[in-house]
Order: C-alpha cells, then sequence, then structure tokens
C-alpha cells in the first residue's frame, strides 16, 4: 500500500487548459497516472489530448466527479481564483485536494481552513511539489503523480518522504532512489504558512501505513509543524525518522522564498527545531547531502 | 512589504483607529507650517519623527552625530531646526545595521501627555491557522523582551474568521488591560479597527507599541496609536492598488529590487559565497551547507523551477555585483527542467559577465550528462561538484585560497 493515493486512484486537474496545469497533466500522463477528467469553466465538452489519451473537460468539479469517478483533484488554477478552486473541490465532495498554486494570499487560506472544518476533503498544499506514489514499471512508470515532481526519480519501495519544500524533496528521493531504496510515497506539504495538511498528519499516516518501513522529515525555519510532529514521534512513532532542517543560516525576520519560511520574533528557529528532532529521536541529517543515509542507517540498526 | 509609520497610520484611521494628529511631510520648511499649524490647533507639544523601516529609531543616532530619529518640540522653530538636521541624513538603529537608512520623510505629530502606555498587535497564529490579537500592560518597550520574561502579561485572543473580532472579545481584552468605564468602549472600538486594518489589508502583522492613554482637549482620558507598524502580505497585494502605491523602493535593498524585476527571489547577506539555486528549500540548504562547511553564504537566491537562460543570467549578474562575493556556488536539482539548458544558460551567462571569481557547479537530475559535458566542453572554468556536500566543500576551499 502507500498513504493517500495508489496508482489507481482517479485523478481530475482544476486548471488544465492553463499552460502550468496542462504541462504536469501531460507528464502524469506519461508517468501512467490516472488523469480522467479536466475542469475549467466555460470549457465544459472540450477534450484534452496527449500520448493518445483523451480527457474530457467538464465545466465544475462536481460533474466531472460524477461522470468520470474521480476521487482527487490536482489543483493548478492562479493564486487570486485558487481558495475558491479548493473550495469548490471540497464542495464536490472529493477525497483529496492537492493545490499546487504558489502565491495565494494568507487570508484566503485561513478562511479556506475555516471552511473545511467537518469536511471530508483531505487538502495537500498550497504552494506544494504535491504527492507521489511510485509505480512498479521502469522508473516508476505507473504510479500516482499528482502535481509537479519529477516522476523518474521515484523508485517503489517503502520509505515514506514528507517536506514543506519541492525541491529537498526530489533531493531525498533521489538519494534513496540512487541507493536503491525506494519510496511508498512521496507528500510534499508546502511552503505556506497555513495549509492543509501537516507534517504530523502525513507522518501519522506512515505510522499506520504497514509498506511505509522509514520516513524522512524534511523541514524549514517558521512555525511550529516540525516541533508539534516531533513531540508525537517521540510518544508513538513504531518507524525510524530520519530529519533535516533547512534555514540554519537564514536571517531572522526576511521570508526565505517561501511565505512561511520566517523566523519571527524568535520563533521557528532552524536551532529549536533540531533540538525538538534530537529529543524526539529523529536522526538528524546535518547536511541536506545525508539525507538518506541518516535514515538508512538508523534502519540498519 | 513594509509600509512606513505614517501610512500605517493612514490605513488604521480608515478603519477607526484614533491616532495622534499628523501630516507628513519632505522639507524641513514644510515640517514647520504642519507644526505651526498643530500648535494653532491646540496642542501643546509636536513630535518630529524620522520615517524609515527599522525600529529603535528614538534610540537611533544620525552618521551625523545628531542623537534621536524621534524628538519632542515645544516650538515651531525647534521643529524646524530637528527636521533640517533629520532629512537627508542617515539614521542608524539597532535594527538596520551599521549601513543606516537615509530619512528623506518625516512626520510631524502631536504628543498629547501620555498616561499609560499599552501595547495591541494583530498576526496569524500559524498552529491555529487563525488570527491572534494579542495585548499587553507592558506597553512601549520591546514585547520579545516581555514574552521571554513575563509571557503571563501578553494576553491573547484568537479571532475566527468566519465571523471576524467580536465586540465582547474587545471588550474581554480592555478588561484585562484594566480598563474601566468609558476607556472600555473607546478601546474596543480601537482593537476592532485594528482587526479590521489587518484583515482588510490583508497585513502580515499591525503592531499598534505604543497604545496609549491620553489627556483630550476636553480633559477626557481617550485610547489613541501613538505609534503603528504593519507588514503586509505580498501575495495579496494585487488587490490593494492603494497600498501598492506605499511601496518605498529607497527601503529596499538595490540588487533586491533587480532580481524582483527578473521574477527571481534574491536576499543578500553578508558572507562571500554566493549561490544560485532552484527552489526555496533547497537554497536555505544550500546556505547552510556553505556554512556547515566553514564559509558564509553571500545570499540566498531561487531562480525558481522554470528559470530561462535570460533569468540565469541576470541572477549571476546580480550575484557578482555584490563587491563581498569572492566565489560562486551553482547548486540545480533539475527535475523538470533539462540541465543541459541549464548548462547552456550557465555558461553564456560566465561569458557575458567574464567571470574572474571560482565557479563550483552541481548539476543533478534531468539530462545531467549532456548538461556537464556542456559545461566540460565549454572552455570556461568551472569546478564541477558531485554532490552538495562534494560541490560545497570545493567552494569553501577555492574561497579560502
Amino acid at each position: 500500500m502507500s498513504i493517500l493515493i495508489t496508482p489507481s486512484t482517479k485523478v481530475l486537474v482544476q486548471g488544465i487548459t492553463g499552460s502550468f496545469g496542462a504541462r504536469h497533466a501531460q507528464l502524469s500522463i506519461e508517468y501512467g497516472s490516472q488523469i480522467v477528467a479536466g475542469v475549467t469553466p466555460g470549457k465544459g465538452g472540450q477534450v484534452f489530448e496527449h500520448a493518445g489519451k483523451k480527457v474530457p473537460i467538464f465545466d465544475t468539479v462536481e460533474e466531472a466527479a460524477k461522470q468520470t469517478g474521480a476521487t482527487v483533484s490536482a489543483i493548478f488554477v492562479p493564486p487570486p481564483f485558487a481558495a475558491d478552486a479548493i473550495l469548490e473541490a471540497v464542495d464536490a465532495g472529493l477525497d483529496l485536494a492537492v493545490c499546487i498554486t504558489e502565491g495565494i494570499p494568507v487570508n484566503d487560506m485561513v478562511k479556506v481552513k475555516r471552511a473545511m472544518i467537518g469536511k471530508k476533503t483531505r487538502l495537500i498544499g498550497p504552494n506544494c511539489p504535491g504527492v507521489v506514489t511510485p509505480g512498479e514499471g521502469k522508473d516508476s512508470h505507473g504510479g500516482c503523480r499528482i502535481g509537479i515532481a519529477p516522476g523518474y526519480i521515484h523508485k517503489k519501495g517503502n520509505i515514506g518522504v514528507v517536506s514543506r519544500s519541492g525541491t529537498l524533496t526530489y533531493e531525498a528521493v533521489w538519494q534513496l532512489t540512487c541507493r536503491g531504496v525506494g519510496q511508498s510515497t512521496c507528500v510534499g506539504i508546502g511552503g505556506d504558512p497555513v495549509n492543509g495538511t501537516s507534517h504530523l498528519d502525513v507522518i501519522k499516516m506512515f505510522n499506520d501505513d504497514p509498506e511505509t518501513h522509514g520516513i524522512i522529515m524534511i523541514g524549514e525555519i517558521g512555525g511550529s509543524g516540525e516541533e508539534e510532529a516531533a513531540e508525537w514521534i517521540k510518544q508513538n512513532c513504531k518507524k525510524p525518522v530520519a530529519g533535516f532542517i533547512a534555514g540554519a543560516t537564514a536571517p531572522p525576520g526576511r521570508r526565505m522564498g517561501h511565505a512561511g519560511a520566517i523566523v519571527s520574533g524568535g520563533k521557528g528557529t532552524a536551532a529549536a527545531k533540531i533540538a525538538a528532532f534530537k529529543d524526539a529521536g529523529i536522526g538528524i541529517s546535518v547536511t541536506p547531502s545525508e539525507m538518506a543515509d541518516t535514515l538508512l542507517q538508523m534502519m540498519k540498526r | 512589504m513594509n509600509i512606513h509609520e505614517y501610512q500605517g497610520k493612514q490605513l488604521l484611521s480608515q478603519y477607526g483607529v484614533a491616532v495622534p494628529l499628523g501630516k507628513d511631510c519632505a522639507t524641513a520648511e514644510d515640517a514647520k507650517k504642519i507644526a505651526e499649524e498643530f500648535f494653532k490647533a491646540g496642542e501643546s507639544m509636536v513630535v518630529v519623527k524620522s520615517q524609515i523601516h527599522a525600529g529603535g529609531r528614538g534610540k537611533g543616532t544620525f552618521k551625523s552625530g545628531f542623537k534621536g530619529g524621534v524628538k519632542l518640540c515645544k516650538t515651531a522653530d525647534d521643529v524646524y531646526e530637528k527636521a533640517k538636521a533629520m532629512l537627508g541624513q542617515v539614521l542608524v538603529t539597532k535594527q538596520t545595521g551599521e549601513e543606516g537608512r537615509l530619512v528623506s520623510t518625516l512626520l510631524v505629530a502631536g504628543a498629547p501627555e501620555i498616561k499609560k502606555e499599552f501595547y495591541c498587535a494583530v498576526l496569524l497564529d500559524r498552529a491555529s491557522s487563525r488570527p491572534l490579537m494579542m495585548v499587553s500592560v507592558e506597553g512601549g518597550v520591546d514585547i520579545e523582551e516581555v514574552a521571554e520574561k513575563h509571557p503571563g502579561k501578553i494576553i491573547k485572543e484568537t479571532i475566527d474568521p468566519a465571523v471576524g473580532m467580536m465586540p465582547y472579545q474587545a471588550r474581554k481584552l480592555a478588561t484585562a488591560l484594566g480598563l474601566k468605564g468609558d476607556l472600555i468602549a473607546s478601546a474596543a472600538k480601537l482593537f476592532l479597527g485594528v482587526y479590521k486594518t489587518w484583515w482588510e489589508c490583508d497585513a502580515s502583522m499591525v503592531e499598534i507599541n505604543p497604545l496609549c492613554i491620553i489627556v483630550g482637549k476636553d480633559g477626557k482620558e481617550e485610547l489613541v496609536a501613538v505609534d503603528a507598524k504593519i507588514g503586509l502580505d505580498d501575495n495579496a497585494l494585487y488587490r490593494h492598488k492603494n497600498i501598492q502605491a506605499m511601496r518605498d523602493l529607497a527601503e529596499e535593498a538595490p540588487l533586491e529590487i533587480e532580481a524582483s524585476k527578473f521574477n527571481l527571489n534574491y536576499i543578500k547577506l553578508d558572507g562571500s559565497i554566493a549561490c544560485l539555486v532552484n527552489g526555496a528549500g533547497l537554497a536555505m540548504a544550500t546556505m547552510d551547507i556553505i556554512g556547515h562547511f566553514g564559509g558564509s553564504p553571500a545570499n540566498f537566491l531561487d531562480v525558481g523551477g522554470g528559470a530561462s537562460k535570460e533569468q540565469v543570467t541576470a541572477a549571476f549578474k546580480i550575484i557578482v555585483s555584490d563587491p563581498n562575493v569572492k566565489g560562486i556556488l551553482v547548486n540545480i536539482f533539475g527535475g523538470i527542467m533539462d540541465c543541459n539548458v541549464i548548462a547552456t544558460g550557465i555558461v553564456a551567462a560566465v561569458k557575458e559577465t567574464h567571470l574572474s571569481i571560482p565557479l563550483v557547479v552541481r548539476l543533478e537530475g534531468n539530462n545531467v550528462v549532456a548538461g556537464k559535458k556542456t559545461l566540460a566542453d565549454s572552455g570556461v572554468a568551472i569546478i564541477t561538484g558531485d554532490s552538495m556536500a562534494d560541490a560545497a566543500q570545493k567552494v569553501v576551499k577555492a574561497v579560502g585560497k
């Protein structure tokens, strides 16, 4: 198994006709993922064609889900319309909405998060690379790729990866794959200060997933999501966890690219997060070059 | 984005927050005129405040030797003298760093007698994903110190974004500050206005420090926001044209402004090893690994996921124009991007900028073999690194020589 998605998960793409959405829908189709519908208001009835696949486009998420059985949405709509797109996916009762969009106003996400209370849909992101469950084929072909991660760097296996950063996720995944070690599922939770799914949420899922044998958790400065996850891991996690925190050399008060990567009022420092990791028995990858090796050494023991 | 105190107060007063009588100006003559007006209107004291995006102005020192970026004056002539001493001068405070900031705007404001100082702020509580208002009886001092030494003196109220801040919450905070009688309603109105400013302007923070009880002209006590610091969510600026107009480029590092023109995310630091990376997390991690091996990063630079040749060239120009830079580390994980396209961009940029300092490149990902070949065949002196650790050690060594 895996978490969140499997190779048979049916995915719809909100914003499939935009250049960004279209490009990544194509790459997901090439990866062998089940892209079953697209949604662009006003373009219902049109067809998105790629590599011999014909993907019907609908005006609404509700219609797309009803007609195709899609349970998951990949959201690529521009920032001013992203909050609306997320809540449309929630309203349609999807299991999962993965929002890739970067640059959504924080208050829009505050509203979205409030409106999602009590709803069944889980949100991953925004401002994230998405979720990948690698497949059995060559270069992990045949898996489920939702978002913008390069598919070929993955390999099917038993390590769970969770991160706030896209490229650091790829770095960790590639380190694992190069050592012949595969992944169960890789989850980018996004770099924004308000997001749908936390490190802890994903860690709990990995802990319950029999196919996940070890976990790499990548964090960065800002917020307290890493500390919260560490506290839980200390008490409850049955599996080895290795971690890396980015931003030890970042100056306080500056946003380091990600809207959520900021040390403010002395809170959210890399030092505090690393201390929390150590206290929880999480293996510390001192540099980003050692993420895979740190975990693999723990798993040998 | 940050804005000046006088701009913050303009926004606050639009949402019903009481602020002292005030006006901004750029010349000592105008400062004097404004002061004359205020004295005529009945103010017994006027304050001249340097407008820079940094705290600690009152205790700051100008490079000219003049002490204090905030001055109380009893006469319009005194206002003229103080304005003359501040305008066009560089103010150094504990927050500006030694380079200081040029003062080109002043806020001239009424300075009523202050009876008591409080603190009030609204910010995002990331743990609950909701707005949070914090107040304290410890006003006019560094709130981080209060939080550390007397955390019990900070009173917090979480706000439900579905309904916004309710008046009862504002009254609760007012009574928690020990306010009585008419001041409760006065404080509640002010708190609701501060929250509204935060929410409707898409602020990341609104801080009123100090929030003061003053004696009004009618002899009655009232509450006013004597200082205001507002930070705004860059992602939401597109829907606030009025706030966009408040951007002060003079407060931003020139290289950062240049970078923003090319959609590059660049932050200048004071080290000697420049880095050029794709992805914010990887860019931070690259700075860290330089630090880990004994070097110091000169910048944060994220060229993004789909960097073009033009962006890579612009990025090179920006990082080499920092005189502290003694070496460059390029760290690219080309997931979707073609490493060969990036390599071609790097070679072109090196040639165009006549680069004369050590350059270490670590490429990984899509079409990496062709990318490495392009670098090797280019005839340009490029040191290649196999891993991040290898590349970081090489650049630290090259700069150390």
